[in-house]
């Protein structure tokens, strides 16, 4: 049978032709660039546009770079070798490079103290943002503040340990009371913590000065980059229990709690940053009696703390509501009061829901730590507009400056962002 | 009968105020309403007594005495020997200025650059995204003081427009640019030029009703007007004709060099200039943002299904895809207008005479006045940060998906 059909067909082929390559035009860069570059006539005329922008800012940038000085002793001198060809001074950077890190006040041989401080941020931060670490890590974190006081500002160690004291006396009366009720271990443990730092006040007092292993340094010293780190860190890490709360407080079904909260966050909203630092320079210190001189560091603390905490309370609130009903009800049915419901079933889903808003707050904080230049405040923008420009030597060198100040803050925010990125992917727990 | 939960009659315990939920948010209440009033009572008396220390009191009575100083940019008539309030006003004006200004612009970078996000041109995507990220990253200070030194160090003087061979000219004849701020001319209105105004605003009245009548023809009979060409011919033809007829009623002042400086024309000075496009251009990158959230937010099934209807890509655009997009993209645009009002106080750092500048800088320095400074400029940003967030309400609840 088969022999007839194969005789009665005159070909048959019993191999598959290998497969041509695909014409020049529709594979490889060719390809890419024909749908990516010049789809249309639009797009490509698009695409020319685009590279000529290029080109000319990189025409202007890249010998401007690459032509830079390091290590010259003042504009003019950099002018003079420098004889007309297009190029940058970075000599002002490697000059002035601790002053734009530490401020002109901060003394030259305590350099290292805010140093260890900054990178032992790093290990504190590690176990808080990557949670793959081991837990035990968190017992650093816990320290690391009053180390981080401690190395700044110098001065008796018995400030930082007493403090440190308190808050762990009150972290233990809240762990022992807190199974019994949220109320009475959280005000239990506030009321230890202030038992403690009052009774070592007393101590303090007593053998002030003689036990300073560190050289005391007055905050109003401090300046440069490490003005805007310290800024940026302590508010934001401050801002988010105050955002908790007055998210919660802006939820609560008691008309006076809501009603404090939502004035207290339209009225902050409401208002720039810049009366807000107002208010820490020039009128803050009317409300304090006269003898607690709160410094210019501390006020300035307060007051940018307040502001993020109203934006970060907004974020959450969003967070809130974004949680469908059924969650609150589960929380209800399962016989959980108010405290037990909001930690361990509310608060945990809606956090996670507000991590990108609480980072894009946080980002835009750090930013507007650069404000306080207005108030007369020598973080890195007020150095830049300060002593370095008014200086004889560098009167003039604008964009390298200010170029520099931009490369640190977008190392830092775009970073932070890219982490809050990976962060929502890391916790994505639903199906998809 | 009774139920387990029914609370017992007549029997108030003390223990009730805690335990009991009918009570325990009253206790609650209280409590915050003591404290309030105990932090309240605190900061107050320390505040009065601190001012009996230093001999001072709460008094707005600075505000008529002469303010003894020259702001250079100003929208009304104003001169050292004016009062404080009238500095106040013309700082209130200025913010509002370069807010609007600076709003107008930032709109348009951030949807053109946020549209261009969306492009399929790999090399204008990426450099939008890279626009967008730099801008986002670098604050917004930096970027005033930036673009304040390169106006300041790349422009001209004036001086440079003088001589036979002037290192630098004027565009036009019209503009001149130089390190002091860009000179524009300004209109002298002439008798008769009311006439010439009246019949521009009659015209651009008369391209809506025009519009409208297309669309009503379309409906009623499917007729379709060209809409494109008619509206252009009537925005200009009557108000030529009416700037001829009339003798050329309005003329140009254009700025000349005198002396050492331009004189003539409008000066819009270097701070301002700086301010204007850095709160543009730092605002138009977060535009862009919500542009293009706002254009993706809109399912696809929405742009198939037009394009099923057999609508071309234009209408698809702007029949389907923008009004829903525009629900998504107007609520953060105008919390990014607060913004670009609230950053505007950053006009200090550039000596731009803002309301900051002048209420909350020369004026709180010359008077000590602090106290009553300060909330006079807090008072100010509330009530227009107030008002717009009532705008915004109210087109939210107009915009707001209609379920049934």
């Amino acid at each position: 049978m088969s022999d007839t059909h194969a005789q009665s067909v005159a070909f048959v082929r019993d191999t598959e032709i290998p497969s041509a390559p695909p014409p020049y035009a529709a594979t490889g860069p060719v390809k890419w660039m024909r749908e990516n570059l010049f789809a249309t006539h639009a797009n490509g005329a698009l695409t020319l546009i685009a590279l000529y922008v290029i080109w000319y800012v990189l025409s202007g940038a890249v010998p401007w770079i690459f032509n830079g000085l390091w290590n010259t002793s003042s504009l003019s001198e950099c002018r003079e070798v420098l004889d007309g060809t297009v190029g940058a001074c970075f000599s002002v950077l490697t000059e002035r490079w601790n002053q734009l890190l530490f401020g002109f006040q901060y003394p030259e041989e305590y350099y290292w103290r805010p140093t260890l401080a900054f990178l032992l941020l790093g290990v504190a931060a590690a176990p808080v943002l990557f949670f793959d670490l081991p837990r035990k890590m968190l017992a650093f974190t816990a320290i690391y503040p009053f180390v981080a006081y401690w190395l700044i500002w110098g001065g008796t160690m018995l400030t930082p340990i007493v403090a440190f004291l308190g808050v762990a006396a009150g972290a233990m009366v809240y762990k022992r009371f807190v199974t019994g009720s949220f109320a009475l271990g959280f005000f239990g443990g506030i009321f230890a913590a202030f038992v403690v730092w009052n009774l070592g006040g007393f101590l303090i007092s007593d053998t002030a000065s003689d036990t300073a292993m560190l050289g005391a340094v007055p905050s109003r010293d401090l300046g440069g980059f490490m003005l805007n780190m310290m800024l940026g860190v302590t508010c934001v890490s401050l801002s988010i229990p105050i955002g908790i709360a007055l998210a919660l407080g802006r939820q609560s079904s008691m008309p006076l709690i809501k009603w404090i909260c939502v004035v207290f966050i339209e009225f902050i909203r409401g208002v720039p940053l810049i009366t807000l630092l107002f208010v820490a320079s020039v009128m803050l210190a009317y409300f304090f009696p006269p003898e607690s001189s709160l410094d210019l560091f501390l006020r300035v603390v307060i007051m940018i703390t307040m502001f993020s905490g109203a934006y970060i309370a907004e974020v959450i609130r969003g967070g809130l509501a974004a949680l469908p009903k059924g969650q609150y009800e589960a929380a209800d049915s399962l016989g959980l009061d108010y405290a037990q419901a909001m930690r361990l079933i509310i608060l945990p889903q809606a956090l996670k829901i507000s991590i990108p808003g609480i980072v894009n707050i946080a980002v835009g904080l750090f930013k507007d730590t650069t404000l306080v230049s207005v108030i007369g405040m020598f973080d890195i923008v007020g150095m830049i507009r300060g002593p370095i420009l008014a200086s004889t030597e560098w009167n003039g060198v604008y964009w390298e400056l200010l170029g520099f100040a931009s490369v640190l803050f977008f190392i830092v925010c775009y970073g932070i962002s890219q982490y809050s990125q990976w962060l929502e992917r890391r916790l994505a727990t639903d199906h998809r | 009968m009774t139920t387990l939960s029914d609370p017992p009659q007549g029997s108030f315990r003390l223990s009730m105020l805690i335990y009991d939920t009918r009570y325990r948010s009253l206790t609650f209440q209280a409590i915050a309403a003591i404290l309030l009033a105990l932090a309240i009572w605190y900061l107050g008396s320390n505040l009065i007594q601190n001012l009996r220390v230093q001999g001072l009191d709460i008094a707005y009575d600075f505000l008529v005495d002469p303010a003894g100083y020259d702001i250079n940019q100003t929208l009304i008539e104003y001169d050292s020997q004016s009062a404080h309030w009238r500095a106040a006003i013309v700082g209130i004006l200025n913010t509002l200025l370069v807010a609007f200004l600076a709003c107008v612009t930032a709109t348009v970078f951030g949807v053109f650059a946020g549209v261009l996000r969306l492009s399929n041109n790999w090399l204008v995507r990426k450099l939008m995204s890279f626009y967008v990220e730099i801008f986002r990253n670098i604050p917004v200070l930096i970027w005033i003081l930036i673009i304040f030194f390169i106006m300041i160090a790349v422009m001209p003087a004036p001086r440079a427009f003088r001589g036979d061979e002037p290192d630098a000219t004027m565009l036009l004849g019209l503009f001149a640019f130089t390190n002091r701020g860009v000179y524009i001319p300004a209109p002298v209105w002439g008798p008769g030029s009311l006439v010439v105004v009246a019949t521009f605003v009659a015209s651009i009245i008369g391209i809506f009703a025009y519009r409208r009548y297309a669309t009503k023809l379309l409906y009623d009979t499917g007729r379709l007007l060209p809409t494109g060409w008619p509206s252009l011919v009537i925005l200009i033809v009557p108000t030529l004709l009416v700037f001829f007829i009339m003798g050329r009623p309005i003329g140009l002042d254009v700025p000349e060099l005198g002396g050492f400086n331009f004189r003539g024309g409008i000066q819009v000075g270097a701070p301002l200039i700086a301010l204007w496009f850095a709160l543009s251009i730092y605002t138009g990158a977060f535009i862009a943002e919500n542009v293009r959230a706002g254009i993706q937010a809109v399912s696809r099934g929405q742009t198939e299904a037009a394009a099923a209807l057999g609508l071309r890509p234009g209408r698809v655009m702007k029949l389907v895809v923008l009004p829903q997009a525009l629900r998504v993209i107007i609520p953060p645009l105008i919390s990014q207008y607060l913004n670009i009002t609230k950053n505007s106080s950053l006009a200090i750092a550039v000596g731009y005479a803002d309301i900051t500048a002048t209420l909350g800088g020369i004026t709180l320095n010359q008077t000590g006045r602090a106290i009553e400074c300060v909330l006079l400029l807090m008072l100010f940003y509330l009530t227009i940060s107030l008002t717009i967030s009532a705008v915004m309400n109210v087109y939210n609840n107009s915009v707001k998906l209609k379920e049934r």
